[in-house]
């Protein structure tokens, strides 16, 4: 039997674009806004995710979190795939600004430039900020 | 319109909650509807009945318990932020053998569904954080 | 489809609003609330960056914030319009979604 929190309701499919712009571990937003996403995953939307800003830093390849006494939760990226959210942006400038290439993530995603980010957040219905 | 609001910070630390009671309030004498206020991160902390600020200030959970009241908004705590933060109501305190519950009147504890849900339902999220 | 941006912190703090401008296409509006009004004046190192984006958007901010901080909407960059909390409902009533860049 399901709880009343596990109903999942019926409806339209609408365009859910989750903008995560900030790094992991100083703040709890990435965890969180990516517990968000798995949690809507349930409900079929059509979900874009876009990391841009310090929020490349959330699927960074290395993280080893003994030293701080904190969760490492980047393996959960790597999850995603299996709850159908394919669709993972990082922002091209925000790669190169910090020196990083797509070879430094844990997950495979579209590089798209600031512009094309732009286009593609005007397409959306729904964005979520964390 | 249906209206549905985020709030992503606690009470006082930001000013996200007032900014988002001001939003609320100008909505709703505008006669737009308020689908769902949904608290997330330390917005949890708006929920509970326990603060005691200062007599000369405003009492941000009391603010949204009376606009509850008086517009019958539904104001949801996020449940997974609440465990961690500890805002508890009858039911999460028995389950989590607590020896008290602290959820303010008007305020209901459910899953994250209901922000997605909010999402899906209101013609705009608008959402107020750090 | 044409987007209300909302950028609540302050410009000297974050790069919240940089962030903002780099991605609201032509025809989006921008509203400056909270400590992110600090970013609608003049005389300011961002100032050129603000009134520029003027060629591109609506840029509006919100009236009780700026009073809240003592600053003086008479020092606005011209062209940036006030709304009060009603005129923020309006805002997001009229464009087609909401991005609250925090």
């Amino acid at each position: 039997m399901s709880e009343p929190w596990e109903d999942e309701p019926e409806g339209p499919v609408r365009k859910f674009m989750y903008v995560n712009r900030r790094a992991p571990y100083g703040t709890i937003y990435a965890l969180e806004s990516l517990e968000v996403v798995l949690i809507a995953a349930a409900f079929e939307q059509d979900v874009s995710l876009v990391f841009m800003d310090d929020g490349v830093y959330q699927i960074k390849k290395g993280q080893k979190t003994e030293g701080i006494g904190v969760k490492n939760f980047s393996p959960t990226y790597r999850a995603l795939e299996g709850y159908d959210v394919e669709k993972l942006y990082v922002e091209k400038e925000s790669l190169e600004s910090r020196g990083m290439t797509t070879d430094d993530l844990v997950v495979p995603v579209q590089v798209f430039d600031k512009d094309q980010l732009a286009a593609l957040m005007e397409e959306q219905e729904v964005i979520l900020s964390f | 319109m249906k209206l549905s609001i985020l709030v992503n910070e606690g009470p006082y630390q930001h000013q996200s909650a007032d900014s988002a009671i001001q939003f609320t309030k100008a909505a709703l004498e505008k006669g737009h509807e308020i689908f769902r206020v949904f608290f997330y991160h330390d917005g949890v902390n708006n929920g509970t009945r326990f603060a005691v600020p200062p007599q000369d200030d405003r009492n941000i959970t009391d603010q949204w318990t009376k606009l509850a009241e008086e517009y019958k908004l539904d104001l949801v705590v996020c449940i997974a932020a609440a465990q961690r933060r500890g805002i508890l109501d009858e039911n999460e305190a028995k389950r989590q053998g607590k020896d008290g519950n602290n959820i303010a009147p008007g305020f209901r504890i459910s899953g994250l569904g209901q922000l997605i849900e909010a999402g899906i339902q209101s013609e705009r999220l608008v959402i107020f954080g750090d | 489809m044409a987007m209300l941006h909302t950028v609540n912190k302050s410009p000297f703090e974050r790069r919240t609003l940089d962030s903002c401008l780099r991605h609201a296409v032509k025809g989006s509006a921008i509203l400056l609330i909270e400590d992110g009004v600090y970013a609608a004046f003049k005389g300011t190192v961002i100032a050129d960056k603000v009134k520029a984006a003027l060629s591109d958007h609506k840029v509006y901010v919100l009236g009780p914030d700026v009073s809240a901080r003592g600053m003086d909407e008479d020092n606005l960059i011209p062209g940036l319009e006030v709304v009060d909390y009603g005129g923020f409902v309006d805002l997001v009533v009229e464009y087609d979604k909401v991005q609250s860049w925090l």
